[in-house]
């Protein structure tokens, strides 16, 4: 037990803990060791029930996020009767996952500000055959009166290619005061299929959790697996999965980059970016056969190696897209027009970062210096660090320019792992993985929008009772929402794409 | 971009297009590539004390699992990239038989989109993988624009719809108002194993298995998960009978993996 936190356990990242080295509190206790916690700058990295076999009541489990230790902190408490006091009051990073708890396991949090529905699921325990979800969308909006003040609401089905969602806005001519983002249309139960696990659609589900993320997610859970059966990751594939991890993250800033020039109307850069996002995601298939990296992470190592050749053709490739991004990037901050539309749109605190829980590049723009690749680092990212790119106001050009930060800084650091590539390199080719009864397993990774936290809890035969996933959007589409306080309804476009959440990934 | 006037752009050596069976490998009475696969897209039966294995390219996720699976290394992927169809049983291909590839829309159709197709895309249920490879085609190398195929903002404005996904429980109701919005006569092309068959996410039931388990008509399948650009142009240009002339590199050959 960590001897500054009574009632949690620290672990370290990707690491895992009988469950009965987990300690146990009273749900009051609990609450005011989080309440604490959040004064004291850590982060609630996940909150969230489960029923464990032999639980006469469901009970929560937290995991906090010590970043200046590296650690992380785990800790459980029962929850009696129907009902329990909430803490999103005193913790508002707590908020979304009352809402969750609420929707998942029908405790309801009292007092709770804003408790409506998160994704319009089922309860974790129904059966799907004589419940019906709840009616998507129908929830009471926030709604502003007055005489002059009107409505817009937009979705689920948006006028691009793009997931659904939808956004009711509460303005006063182009004057936005409130948006409320009600989600949910891409539920495909994968929590609730995850149960019983691992199996052999265990890991598809994780790699489609969130198409553009499929590495960051597989790795979440190849960690949780590796921590839970003790399996070894050999050098060559710590160093394979982070230069796909560092590719999809160039791959998803650079196509936001062009997307966010795209939404001002400079196209020159919106046409390059366009075509040099598709040069990464060619060497994530160049690397696997599949440019959004599938089949690639395997719980124990890699299902494909980077020999001599293929790593010399990846560092010309590299070599030519960083000439081309640097080009069509550059034009971006050389352009007046361009850099009065990013500046001071979307304003998003520091303090209100910290408040939400703000994680990834949202956050590292408004100042908070916080990245799972520098404080809870694992594999190949233990021996190569990249610094950490902050910004200062919060806003589209900060969220814009910290992407571009980490573009180059992602381009260095994997050219120097292309250097290295230890040998031996051994394929790993799936099969079953044999997992330790009643232990708890949590992993963080870095994904390109911010940190994915995963939790493996399983019951007495090694099956999962429960797998958790909390994607960087969950914490951040609340983000979105105060960025677009005081805007004009024109410039959501434009503060949409410097957040670009995933959907599907909040919608599970 | 030259393509479909020249070969198309060249696919890396570890491209799974069409997965491919040797039947002299395969072992009577063998199962493992079937209980292997995460979607069930594998069925092993037996004809004349011989396995015959058929691989239903709509459920496919050209992940690796069948292939390392096998004990005696009788599963591949091809280079090929031509995975459309017009049917959905055409998906389902027994080992050494042929694929029917998507056919032309018929004559009335194709004299009305086959130069000037507007789409609706629809997302619903999916990852946002397809979505992001369906994008990719309007960008300027592929410039899907060429071919007088856009995406437009409006079912009113469109001729059909494109959709991606496995139709999640939450979206059934949006996309038939969609369907309902876009005025006949319409076309409807289902992108991806989701939204052919709700690919990995078949058999939850927060979701309906694809655009047919949604009651909507289908004129066109993409297989892959998600499909290369190239395999959903490949199949849009099949599908308004752009393929089909003699001489032309796309219509006939595989291209080349480097």
């Amino acid at each position: 037990m960590n001897k500054a936190r009574p009632g949690f356990a620290a672990i370290r990242n990707g690491s895992a803990l009988p469950w009965r080295d987990v300690p146990a509190s009273s749900l009051a206790a609990f609450q005011d060791g989080l309440a604490s916690a959040m004064n004291d700058e850590l982060r609630l990295c996940a909150l969230f029930a489960l029923r464990r076999g032999g639980d006469a009541d469901p009970r929560l489990f937290a995991v906090l996020a010590d970043d200046a230790r590296g650690e992380l902190l785990l800790g459980t408490a029962a929850v009696e009767g129907p009902t329990f006091p909430a803490l999103t009051q005193r913790c508002p990073q707590a908020h979304l996952f009352e809402r969750e708890i609420h929707e998942q396991y029908g405790l309801r949090p009292e007092g709770h500000p804003w408790l409506k529905p998160v994704r319009f699921e089922r309860p974790m325990h129904a059966d799907p055959r004589t419940t019906p979800p709840p009616a998507i969308g129908a929830a009471e909006f926030y709604k502003i009166a007055g005489e002059a003040i009107h409505e817009v609401a937009v979705g689920p089905v948006h006028a691009g290619v793009i997931e659904p969602g939808h956004f009711r806005f509460q303005c006063h001519g182009e004057h936005v005061f409130h948006l409320e983002i009600s989600l949910g249309y891409q539920h495909r139960g994968v929590e609730a299929a995850l149960r019983e696990g691992p199996g052999r659609t265990s890991l598809h589900l994780i790699e489609t959790l969130a198409g553009d993320t499929s590495v960051g997610h597989a790795l979440a859970f190849g960690m949780n697996l590796e921590g839970l059966a003790g399996l070894r990751v050999g050098g060559h594939a710590h160093v394979v999965r982070a230069i796909a991890l560092e590719l999809e993250r160039l791959a998803n800033h650079t196509g936001d980059l062009g997307a966010l020039s795209g939404d001002v109307g400079f196209l020159p850069t919106a046409a390059f970016c366009g075509r040099i996002r598709g040069d990464f995601l060619n060497l994530s298939a160049l690397l696997c056969g599949n440019r959004f990296g599938r089949s690639l992470v395997r719980p124990g190592g890699v299902r494909f190696c980077i020999d001599a050749a293929m790593a010399g053709q990846m560092r010309e490739k590299l070599q030519a897209a960083r000439r081309d991004v640097t080009t069509a990037v550059e034009l971006l901050w050389m352009t007046p027009s361009v850099v009065a539309r990013f500046e001071d749109t979307g304003v998003v605190s520091g303090e209100t970062g910290v408040l939400l829980g703000l994680v990834g590049p949202a956050a590292r723009a408004c100042g908070l210096e916080l990245d799972v690749r520098a404080d809870h680092a694992t594999g190949a990212y233990c021996f190569v660090q990249q610094p950490t790119a902050t910004g200062h106001n919060g806003d589209v050009y900060a969220r814009a320019f910290v992407r571009w930060l980490e573009i180059q800084r992602s381009l260095d650091f994997v050219e120097e792992l292309l250097e290295m590539m230890p040998e031996p390199c051994a394929v790993v080719s799936g099969g079953e993985v044999a997992l330790p009864g009643d232990h708890v397993a949590v992993s963080l990774v870095e994904g390109w929008r911010g940190e994915l936290c995963h939790v493996a809890s399983t019951r007495g035969d090694g099956r999962f009772d429960r797998y958790k996933v909390v994607d960087a959007s969950f914490h951040n589409w609340p983000g979105l929402a105060v960025a677009m306080r005081n805007q004009q309804i024109s410039d959501f476009p434009l503060c949409n794409k410097s957040f670009n959440l995933s959907y599907c990934g909040h919608d599970l | 971009m030259r393509y479909p006037a020249a070969a198309p752009p060249p696919l890396p050596e570890r491209f799974r297009g069409r997965p491919l069976v040797d039947a002299g490998k395969c072992k009577a009475g063998c199962r493992v590539c079937a209980e292997a696969c995460p979607t069930t897209a594998i069925e092993v039966g037996e004809v004349a004390g011989r396995n015959e294995v058929r691989i239903d390219l709509g459920r496919c996720l050209f992940c690796t699992d069948c292939s390392d699976a096998c004990p005696e290394g009788a599963i591949s992927y091809s280079g090929d990239h031509r995975l459309s169809a017009s049917r959905r049983e055409d998906l389902v291909v027994a080992a050494g038989e042929e694929l029917q590839l998507a056919k032309a829309l018929d004559d009335r159709l194709r004299r009305l989109f086959g130069r000037s197709l507007q789409l609706r895309q629809v997302s619903a249920g999916g990852c946002n993988a397809c979505e992001a490879d369906v994008n990719v085609l309007t960008t300027v190398g592929w410039d899907l624009g060429r071919f007088g195929i856009q995406v437009v903002a409006s079912p009113r404005h469109a001729d059909g719809i494109l959709v991606t996904g496995c139709i999640s429980e939450n979206m059934v109701l949006a996309l038939q108002k969609t369907w309902a919005a876009v005025p006949p006569p319409k076309i409807v092309i289902a992108v991806g194993a989701c939204a052919i068959s709700g690919g990995p996410f078949r058999g939850n039931p927060q979701q309906l298995g694809g655009v047919l388990g949604a009651g909507l008509p289908v004129d066109l399948f993409v297989a892959g998960c998600p499909p290369h650009p190239l395999t959903i142009l490949d199949g849009l240009l099949r599908m308004l009978g752009r393929l089909e002339k003699e001489g032309r590199v796309g219509g006939v050959e595989p291209p080349v993996r480097r």
